[in-house]
């Protein structure tokens, strides 16, 4: 933590935030006429374009298809330009493949799988800027690309993260913030059940703490759930508009 | 409530990199004043800081007002704003932040300020409110900018109250008009303060003004300091070298500078060499020629009292500088090119008399030899004379031989002895005020009981025959002792040590002060304690005949020593038997009628300490010898009557041999559950150049003193003998005690696990276990003992390696300051001890430097330094100084290190404000330099009857 402070003793974070409080979240729906569903989020400097395709059958060999369920099928790259040093390459480093394999993690527990078997739905995510909480900023515009391709889950999956600074919970962390080498907590919940669909934790944080971070997270995700459901909510009002007007 | 806007900033990291970041601007930030309706103050605060009739007398600005001042005014004249009377600020958070880059120290007292309730102040983030943030603007520089920020919250602050002014505080005339000319009320702090109604002493607080600098005429004595970023450039490119400067104790125009990634410090001579920079700055420093590198001159510096010409000594200090020195002795040697940033601190001292009675200009000179003489302005020069003072020091421009500094507040008369310890705690930043209510509450309640419940998670051990043994006198007893037959036919020996991480729970104000005291400061008269009286002398101290918690480490031993599995540790209750003192403890070890339980197991420990030790030194530990003294004070007028060097006994040795045994174990069993956050204690082994004196002075002898490992060095010291000085052997371990290193706490996960060695003791691990009354470390490792045992839980802090390094850092840094000032105590007591006396005494050479003789007297184990000055002025010195042989010759006599004397001792009064224990020399006789033999009529024997009352 040489240098910045990230809070300050009025209660302040570097970006002017309080500890509580979320990046601005600015989102679309439907961006692309090409793919089934798309969305774009825009949580302060960070920006993710996501697309589905789907259900569709399954490419690449039938030997991949289950009997029983859907095969969710996750890409994230993080294009070349999206970091403060030019990328080398977009996608198969390390990094992404393991958010890769967290995003399917995340949608094979969100989606109702058993609907489609023997079929697959890809989702494809791409990071245009990066600046903290990359995964979070993917988990919710996969989601909303999702409810565009009208695909049924079983709950909007939101994700958030928090840190622990100076004995405060920080809730969606900035990349100055990720940086600095303190915790990081990650989760994705199903807002409306409470349920944890995803949760990962880097660095060490004494248990006693645990619980306050956690919560601090839980509740970005609220924060985070009641943005999207407004998103949705306009975009279906204004689609059903337009199909309005051109039935008349 | 949330407003974005995106700024853009540049920065290099290496190569030019565009960092884009988030600033949002918010409307919801209060103006922190009472008379405000317009803000939504947040309701958990009482009330909002700023008071409705700020009570700021200035005949300046009549209104009632707030004082909002600019960065420099808060970096340079902190001590005014400090001053209680001033209250009802403004603190912008713009200032703050370049404060806080600026100077470190400036910006925790400005924190300070800010936490107490009194001052009124106020942090208004006037970067992140929407109506106050500005953006910079192309071609502005930062300083501009920000000046305009924080003119424009003067403006909004001055919109928004409408019943009380606000005042901007600055110093730059530009700001100033600027201000002035937008309707703001600005003046500079000069005049400010001088408008006060009550500004007396105030006045005298104010900082140096530089541009009041025309003390010396215009004649530029110091080269320029470089630019910072020239000084960057350098440092890249090898040419200079950046590092702190450590000022010779002994004359303030030599010091040291350590450089990182040169093994040995460069030495820097000379007022133009060191080119203002003062102890701890950091600096950049450049390589002199080889042809010019010298050596410490090894004189010390005399008092030049009667030199009022300065550039007369300033002649006479060039011509030292280029006195030739022999090669070999040439050490490497540089310059001071730049500042890279000022360590300026407060320093106690005296005023020096002025020669004009109404002259407002004087000199003070600092406590310590280390700091140059400052040049301050105060208008009671003549109240403050005799007085100890503290001065800060503004600014040392480049035509002034002097820093320039300001009067901060008297502390007493020269001399008593109140002010005498209270100048010496400051000189060594200890913590000294009383508890705070705040650490009181944190106390048990009296009368404190054991209840059921500690007594289900503790161990009984009230039955075992434990006893301490302790100094005369020891009111903190924080071990016991006990040692008893097994059935099986071995030993259980037990080390109980006082649970005071019972008393202190981690995040308390008691542990946070604590943990900032660090440890328990013991002066010659007093304690300066780490924990409140009452766990410190009662609930913890392990008392005789109550019962009291304990931490326990129990093991199994044969006879011979031999350690039978597995040590077991445990919190424990026990009831000791017997407080015994060292001299107790030892005569009932030695007197052969005593029989009883508690006799058999002193006897039985002290059996087995003889083994352990002599174990110990096989392995290589080191037995290093520094002379302790004790004083006889008399009770009514506190005043010492007697001296005495600390006697040691065996029972000392038995004791210690056990606390080290615990130590040890203690050690290796945190590291064994906490390998990354364990408080441990390292010695490191010195490099072989610090040993040249030691091998220097042993050779005058003909002796040889291998130096190879700690193992060669301890035999070879037991194995110097020299015929006919008994002192000899003694004197050695002195001198090898100046080779070592400081052994120092640090934090397990911060170092590889082959430093962790203490060279002393020849111990892998070592840690403190055994003294948590008056050591800060012993309680973490406590803490973590307990931890490892299932006693206690652990907390956060507690598994942080940076947080404990940190924790440590300050108990290193309280630990060296404790020690000097207990030094300093003792050199204090000397003096009063000496004021009545002249005495004479056997001593022996230590040092031989260029003027003077170091003596070591061992019966007050004092060292004193014997100049060698000729008797009058502008006569040629008698002695001759021999660089090679390190001997001073005077006729027939020569004087070598470890040489046999008699010097008298007596104060020095010729200089009022400063008296010094002086030596003069008896014997052996240098016509015209020595003196005769002090009579037998004065008090030369201490009288020993006052004592025994």
């Amino acid at each position: 933590m040489a240098g910045v402070e990230l809070l300050s003793d009025q209660g302040f974070r570097i970006d002017g935030r309080r500890p509580h409080e979320l990046r601005k979240i600015e989102c679309r729906l439907g961006v692309f006429r090409q793919a089934d569903g798309s969305a774009y989020i825009e949580q302060g400097n960070t920006k993710v374009l996501a697309a589905v395709y789907g259900p569709h059958e399954v490419r690449g060999g039938r030997g991949k298809a289950l009997h029983d369920k859907v095969v969710v099928n996750c890409q994230y790259s993080m294009a070349t330009f999206s970091t403060g040093e030019r990328k080398r390459r977009p996608r198969g480093d390390r990094k992404s493949q393991e958010m890769t394999m967290h995003l399917q993690q995340t949608f094979d527990a969100t989606i109702l799988t058993t609907l489609y078997p023997r079929s697959q739905i890809d989702i494809f995510v791409e990071v245009l800027q990066a600046d903290g909480g990359n995964y979070c900023a993917s988990v919710n515009a996969a989601t909303l690309a999702l409810i565009d391709a009208g695909i049924p889950l079983k709950d909007y999956v939101c994700a958030s993260s928090a840190g622990f600074v100076r004995d405060t919970a920080l809730v969606d962390m900035n990349h100055l913030e990720e940086s600095s080498g303190g915790t990081e907590l990650i989760i994705a919940t199903l807002p409306k059940s409470q349920q944890i669909v995803f949760l990962e934790m880097n660095s060490r944080l004494h248990e006693d703490n645990l619980s306050a971070v956690m919560d601090r997270a839980v509740a970005g995700c609220t924060d985070v759930y009641n943005v999207l459901d407004t998103a949705v909510r306009d975009h279906v009002g204004e689609t059903a508009a337009a199909i309005g007007g051109d039935a008349a | 409530m949330l407003t974005s806007k995106v700024f853009i900033k540049k920065t290099k990291r290496g190569s030019v990199m565009k960092i884009v970041r988030e600033h949002y601007l918010r409307d919801d930030i209060t103006c922190g004043s009472r008379v405000c309706g317009l803000c939504e103050h947040p309701k958990k605060q009482q009330k909002p800081p700023l008071e409705e009739n700020p009570n700021n007398r200035s005949s300046l600005c009549k209104r009632q007002h707030y004082l909002l001042p600019d960065t420099n005014v808060v970096l340079h004249q902190i001590d005014v704003i400090e001053d209680p009377s001033v209250t009802n600020v403004i603190i912008l958070q713009t200032v703050l932040d370049e404060v806080k880059h600026r100077s470190i120290p400036a910006f925790k007292r400005m924190k300070d300020m800010l936490g107490n309730p009194d001052k009124h102040f106020y942090t208004f983030c006037n970067e992140f409110n929407k109506d106050t943030y500005v953006e910079r603007e192309p071609g502005e520089s930062s300083n501009d900018r920000n000046d305009r920020a924080i003119r424009q919250a003067t403006n909004w602050y001055r919109q928004h109250i409408r019943n009380v002014d606000i005042v901007l505080l600055t110093n730059d005339a530009e700001n100033k008009t600027k201000a002035t000319n937008a309707g703001l009320q600005a003046f500079t702090v000069y005049d400010y303060i001088k408008s006060l109604k009550d500004a007396g002493s105030l006045v005298d607080r104010l900082a140096n003004p530089l541009t009041k600098v025309s003390i010396q005429g215009n004649k530029v004595l110091f080269p320029e300091h470089l630019h910072l970023s020239d000084i960057q450039r350098g440092i890249k490119s090898g040419r200079y070298h950046q590092g702190n400067v450590l000022a010779s104790r002994e004359n303030y125009l030599e010091a040291n500078v350590s450089v990182g990634g040169l093994d040995k410090m460069v030495f820097i001579q000379g007022m133009i060499n060191l080119n203002r920079a003062v102890d701890g700055d950091i600096v950049a420093i450049e390589m002199l020629p080889e042809s010019e590198w010298s050596c410490p001159s090894s004189l010390v510096l005399v008092d030049r009292e009667e030199r009022q010409k300065e550039e007369d000594d300033l002649d006479e200090n060039e011509k030292e500088v280029k006195n030739p020195v022999p090669e070999e002795l040439r050490q490497p040697t540089g310059r001071v090119i730049g500042i890279i940033k000022r360590k300026w601190r407060q320093y106690c001292g005296i005023l020096q008399p002025s020669l004009l009675k109404e002259a407002t200009r004087h000199l003070f000179i600092a406590a310590e030899k280390k700091i140059p003489k400052i040049r301050i302005e105060t208008r009671q020069a003549e109240n403050l004379t005799g007085k100890r003072i503290i001065v800060a020091i503004d600014s040392w421009p480049r035509t002034s031989r002097y820093p320039l500094g300001h009067f901060v507040r008297e502390l007493g008369n020269v001399g008593e002895k109140d002010t005498e310890n209270e100048v010496l705690l400051l000189e060594h930043d200890v913590p000294h005020s009383n508890f705070s209510q705040a650490v009181l509450n944190c106390l048990p309640e009296m009368p404190w009981t054991i209840t059921e419940e500690d007594e289900q998670k503790r161990t009984n051990l009230r039955h075992i025959d434990i006893c301490s043994v302790d100094p005369p006198g020891c009111t903190d007893i924080d071990d016991a002792l006990h040692c008893r037959r097994l059935e099986n036919g071995n030993l259980e020996v037990g080390v109980h040590i006082a649970d005071v991480s019972h008393f202190i729970r981690p995040n308390t104000p008691l542990d946070n002060e604590a943990a900032s005291r660090g440890t328990t400061v013991y002066l010659s008269d007093m304690r300066i304690d780490m924990v409140p009286e009452l766990l410190s002398s009662n609930l913890c101290s392990l008392r005789s005949n109550v019962d009291r918690f304990a931490f326990s480490v129990l093991w199994e031993v044969t006879d011979e020593a031999e350690l039978v599995g597995k040590p077991k540790f445990m919190k424990s209750i026990i009831h000791s038997k017997a407080s015994l003192t060292y001299a107790e403890a030892q005569m009932k070890i030695d007197d052969p009628n005593q029989h009883d339980t508690l006799t058999e197991s002193l006897r039985n420990l002290n059996k087995l300490a003889k083994i352990l030790k002599r174990r110990r030194i096989e392995n290589g530990a080191l037995s290093l010898a520094s002379t302790e003294v004790r004083f006889y004070v008399d009770s009514e007028t506190h005043d010492p009557i007697d001296v005495q060097v600390k006697e040691i006994r065996e029972t000392n040795s038995m004791v210690e041999e056990f606390m080290l045994l615990a130590n040890v174990t203690v050690a290796q069993k945190i590291k064994d559950e906490f390998p990354h956050c364990a408080c441990l204690r390292r010695h490191p082994s010195p490099p072989p150049s610090n040993f040249d004196p030691l091998i220097k002075a042993a050779k005058s002898k003909g002796l040889t003193v291998d130096v190879s490992s700690g193992k060669a060095l301890s035999d070879s010291l037991d194995k110097a003998q020299f015929p006919g000085n008994p002192f000899f052997n003694t004197m050695l371990r002195i001198m090898t005690t100046r080779c070592m290193m400081q052994a120092v706490y640090f934090c397990s996960g911060m170092l590889p696990e082959d430093e962790f060695v203490h060279y002393g003791l020849a111990a892998p691990i070592y840690t403190h276990y055994t003294s948590p009354i008056r050591r800060f470390s012993d309680i973490i490792v406590h803490r973590l003992l307990a931890a490892s045992i299932g006693a206690d839980a652990t907390y956060p802090e507690l598994l942080d390696k940076q947080k404990t390094q940190m924790v440590c850092n300050n108990l290193n840094y309280r630990h060296k300051m404790a020690q000097y000032a207990g030094r300093a105590s003792v050199n204090l007591h000397t003096q009063l001890f000496f004021k009545e006396r002249v005495q004479d005494e056997e001593g022996y050479v230590l040092f031989v430097r260029k003027n003077a003789l170091q003596v070591l007297i061992p019966k007050y184990g004092l060292e004193g330094t014997l100049f060698l000055n000729a008797p009058e002025k502008g006569a040629a010195s008698l002695f001759t100084y021999d660089e090679e042989e390190n001997t001073q010759t005077a006729g027939d006599v020569v004087f070598h290190v470890f040489d046999p004397v008699t010097i008298q001792l007596f104060i020095d009064r010729s200089n009022v404000q400063n008296m010094k224990l002086s030596v003069k020399l008896v014997k052996p006789v240098v016509p015209g330099f020595s003196v005769p033999p002090a009579a037998y009529k004065q008090t030369t024997e201490p009288p020993t009857k006052k004592r025994k009352k």
